[in-house]
């Protein structure tokens, strides 16, 4: 009884499946795919190569501390970093004076001491970093109907993160002539800007960088290229700042469990030395 | 319950005395998993991901209460509670990837178990209460590691509880207000989160609970082994202490560098970018997949695309989806033959290889993919393929397979394999 049942279940799902199958292949077989400019346009982020790369990967501080001032400088105007302290500055090579001094150089909200009214004062190392914007409605009506997101998870909330945000960053352009060609329709609108990094090829940011536009005491050249894996790089610490510790304690662990699979793989055999298997 | 043969605890130390006189534990233990209890000499690698899975188990719930020591399961901060274990816990960042790598970790072991007792139908008399047992922590697994997707509250979290739920909706008559029963709104949201969380933490302890009757229900026959042929003497079996605690050691301690290589090296890869971005109701992501080791019956749900006359197309796809792992229960009657090891029924075993292994491997693949043709019509050919072979082929095969003649004995198989004659055994 139950494998009589059982056949006729199988044959139900497993037939009425074939049956899709074949009306789903003479359909599509018979109605060429429709082609979309982001299809055919869209490209996948560019190689990037970062000190934190790989599993001895750790954080080349200069670079960090490069990024960090084009964040400041450029994109702190539009996007929060809203995960980071000013004390977290610590870990990119600066003293506790020095972070002091950086957070002071912010303006965060606070609560005037007398009045109990809302006013902004200098930054204090445990503050996190200040939102540019007041509430989603602000920042929507300053950009185009798009909210600049947050940017402290960037690097791991996209595909290939660090070399996504660079490739974009860096990967402006004008709409290509044979893409106008084959898709009338797909004329990038007003207010919207072509690169063909991001997903459906036109976002709201306008090139937020140019060649030159930071200038880095360290003297590090300041192309537009060399900003954008900086700002990559700074943007991979902002999203897991406890990478380079990660990887440093994973290799003695590895290593010693290593060792322990050694071992237990020798007393295993000396247990069973007398024992056929 | 255990061969006549078996040892017998004996303690020597007068506070074991004691202890055995009073509350008889170690006693327990020795017979469960110490030299009390005889088992097959001849069991291979397949059989050390039980215990794994016992570890992987354990593993889940210290990791677990210590990030629930930090969570919030509130809608507003649960996102970013999860980023306060990662940068202020200490070692939050270790206690939340060992977790989530753990759920993987745990799933590719109990992936392989299965697989195991397909492979030497392990499922078969006398242990089908074993094998039933199985199926349930599979189902609370499934149900636990899904809400605990959720806890997170990122863009996969919020999205993928929606659909899951969703999949309620397509139930007639009920489906609709049995789904928002179960979110306590029209769309997940705070009430979701807190019930999520709540049984989060509980499933697992069922879970244990689930696992001891499991272990237990295996004590009354004992372990199969890969010959399939049942213990009959003394020397068909070793004390499974020393001799399977130490190659259970060893298969721990390989495990456990592949999947520490995970955590520290790669605790991401296995994982969605979109949980990155906090949970939006209003901005639903270009592609929503579950977790990788929902994929094969994320693949035979949306495999169903046309309504089988007066059965909506989604409906069919939940009653595929379900039926896929229900079928596991019927399997120790659907497989009818005399022999349980695959080795001695080279047509099974070739369908088990040739069919199964390439079916489930696609649907893992197309699972992950995009719902686009031409993944769906693969999709649609691989769980035409997986019913068949459970539903059809299996119960033909047995019944009309001429199998190959099996060992007399364990021992016979061992020393033959070693190239002892067999007439050699005692
Ligand atoms: C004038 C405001 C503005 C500035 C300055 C700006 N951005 Fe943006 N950015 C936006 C807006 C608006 C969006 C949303 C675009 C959309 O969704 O169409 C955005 C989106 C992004 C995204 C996300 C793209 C995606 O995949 O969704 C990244 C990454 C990004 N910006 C990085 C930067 C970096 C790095 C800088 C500094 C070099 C910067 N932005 C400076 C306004 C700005
Ligand atoms: C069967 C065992 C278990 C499985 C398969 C499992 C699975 C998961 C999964 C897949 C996640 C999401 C991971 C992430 O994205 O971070 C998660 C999160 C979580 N789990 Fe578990 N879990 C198990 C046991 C437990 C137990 C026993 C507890 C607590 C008692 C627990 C507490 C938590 C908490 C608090 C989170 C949210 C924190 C976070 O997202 O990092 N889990 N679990």
């Amino acid at each position: 009884m139950v494998r009589l049942i059982g056949i006729l279940v199988g044959l139900f799902f497993s037939g009425w499946l074939l049956v899709t199958l074949v009306v789903g292949f003479i359909a599509w077989a018979s109605e060429p795919a429709v082609k979309t400019a982001e299809h055919e346009f869209h490209q996948h982020p560019k190689e990037l190569s970062l000190a934190s790369d790989g599993p001895f990967g750790h954080f080349d501080t200069q670079q960090l501390q490069r990024g960090y001032k084009v964040y400041k400088e450029v994109c702190s105007a539009c996007h929060s970093l809203r995960h980071v302290a000013f004390r977290d500055l610590e870990q990119l090579g600066y003293s506790e004076a020095q972070v002091k001094a950086e957070a002071a150089t912010w303006q965060v909200p606070g609560i005037d001491a007398v009045t109990g009214e809302a006013n902004t004062r200098p930054g204090m190392p445990t503050d996190y970093f200040p939102k540019p914007f007041a509430n989603d409605v602000a920042a929507r009506a300053a950009n185009n109907n798009a909210i600049p997101p947050d940017l402290s998870l960037m690097a791991k909330a996209r595909h290939d993160g660090a070399a996504y945000v660079y490739s974009l960053l860096s990967g402006y352009q004008d709409q290509p002539a044979e893409l106008l060609k084959e898709f009338p329709d797909a004329k990038t609108p007003d207010g919207l800007h072509y690169n063909p990094y991001f997903a459906n090829l036109n976002l709201a940011m306008a090139p937020p960088l140019a060649d030159g536009q930071v200038t880095f005491d360290d003297g590090a050249p300041n192309d537009l290229d060399a900003m954008s894996q900086d700002l990559a790089a700074f943007l991979v610490w902002t999203a897991e700042p406890t990478l380079a510790k990660r990887h440093q304690t994973g290799w003695p662990v590895v290593l010693f469990l290593i060792i322990l699979s050694v071992l237990a793989y020798l007393a295993y055999r000396n247990v069973w030395r007398n024992e056929k298997h | 319950m255990s061969f006549p043969w078996a040892k017998h605890y004996q303690p020597t130390n007068p506070f074991m005395r004691w202890m055995d006189e009073k509350l008889p534990l170690p006693r327990f233990v020795y017979n469960a998993i110490g030299s009390g209890y005889p088992v097959p000499r001849n069991l291979n690698y397949w059989w050390n991901f039980g215990v794994l899975a016992g570890f992987c188990l354990v593993l889940q719930i210290i990791t677990g209460v210590i990030l629930a020591m930090h969570y919030a399961p509130n809608a507003l901060v649960a996102f970013d509670s999860t980023e306060h274990i990662m940068r202020d816990v200490n070692w939050g960042w270790m206690m939340r990837y060992a977790h989530a790598n753990g759920a993987s970790a745990f799933f590719v072991v109990v992936y392989t178990h299965i697989f195991r007792g397909f492979l030497f139908s392990s499922y078969k008399a006398p242990r089908e209460m074993i094998w039933l047992l199985g199926v349930v922590i599979f189902l609370l697994m499934m149900a636990t590691a899904f809400m605990g997707y959720v806890l997170p509250w990122g863009q996969m979290s919020f999205w993928g509880a929606k659909v899951i739920t969703g999949l309620f909706g397509a139930i007639p008559l009920v489906g609709e207000p049995l789904q928002v029963w179960l979110l306590g709104g029209f769309a997940p949201d705070n009430a979701a989160l807190n019930r999520f969380f709540s049984l989060h933490f509980l499933l697992p302890f069922v879970i244990a609970g689930v696992v001891i009757l499991h272990i237990w229900a295996l004590h009354i026959p004992g372990s199969s082994n890969p010959t399939g042929v049942e213990v009959k003497t003394e020397s068909d079996t070793v004390p499974f202490h020393p001799y399977y605690t130490a190659k259970d050691g060893f298969g721990l301690a390989v495990f456990l560098v592949i999947y520490a290589a995970f955590v520290f090296f790669m605790p991401n890869a296995l994982g969605h970018p979109d949980n990155y971005i906090p949970a939006n109701p209003l901005s639903t992501p270009a592609h929503i997949v579950p977790e990788w080791y929902f994929w094969p019956f994320y693949a035979i749900l949306r495999a169903f695309t046309f309504d089988f006359f007066f059965i909506p197309a989604k409906l069919l796809g939940v009653l595929a989806m379900f039926a896929a792992i229900l079928v596991w229960f019927f399997l120790p009657w659907l497989d009818t033959s005399p022999v349980r090891s695959a080795r001695y029924r080279p047509l099974l075993r070739k369908f088990i290889w040739f069919g199964f292994v390439p079916c489930m491997a696609a649907l893992f693949y197309l699972g992950g993919a995009p719902a686009e043709e031409p993944f769906v019509m693969f999709s649609q050919l691989a769980a035409a393929y997986y019913f068949a072979h459970f539903l059809i082929i299996l119960p033909i095969v047995s019944m009309v397979e001429k199998t190959k003649p099996l060992p007399n004995s364990i021992t016979e198989a061992v020393l033959s394999k070693h190239g002892d004659a067999p007439a050699a055994a005692e």
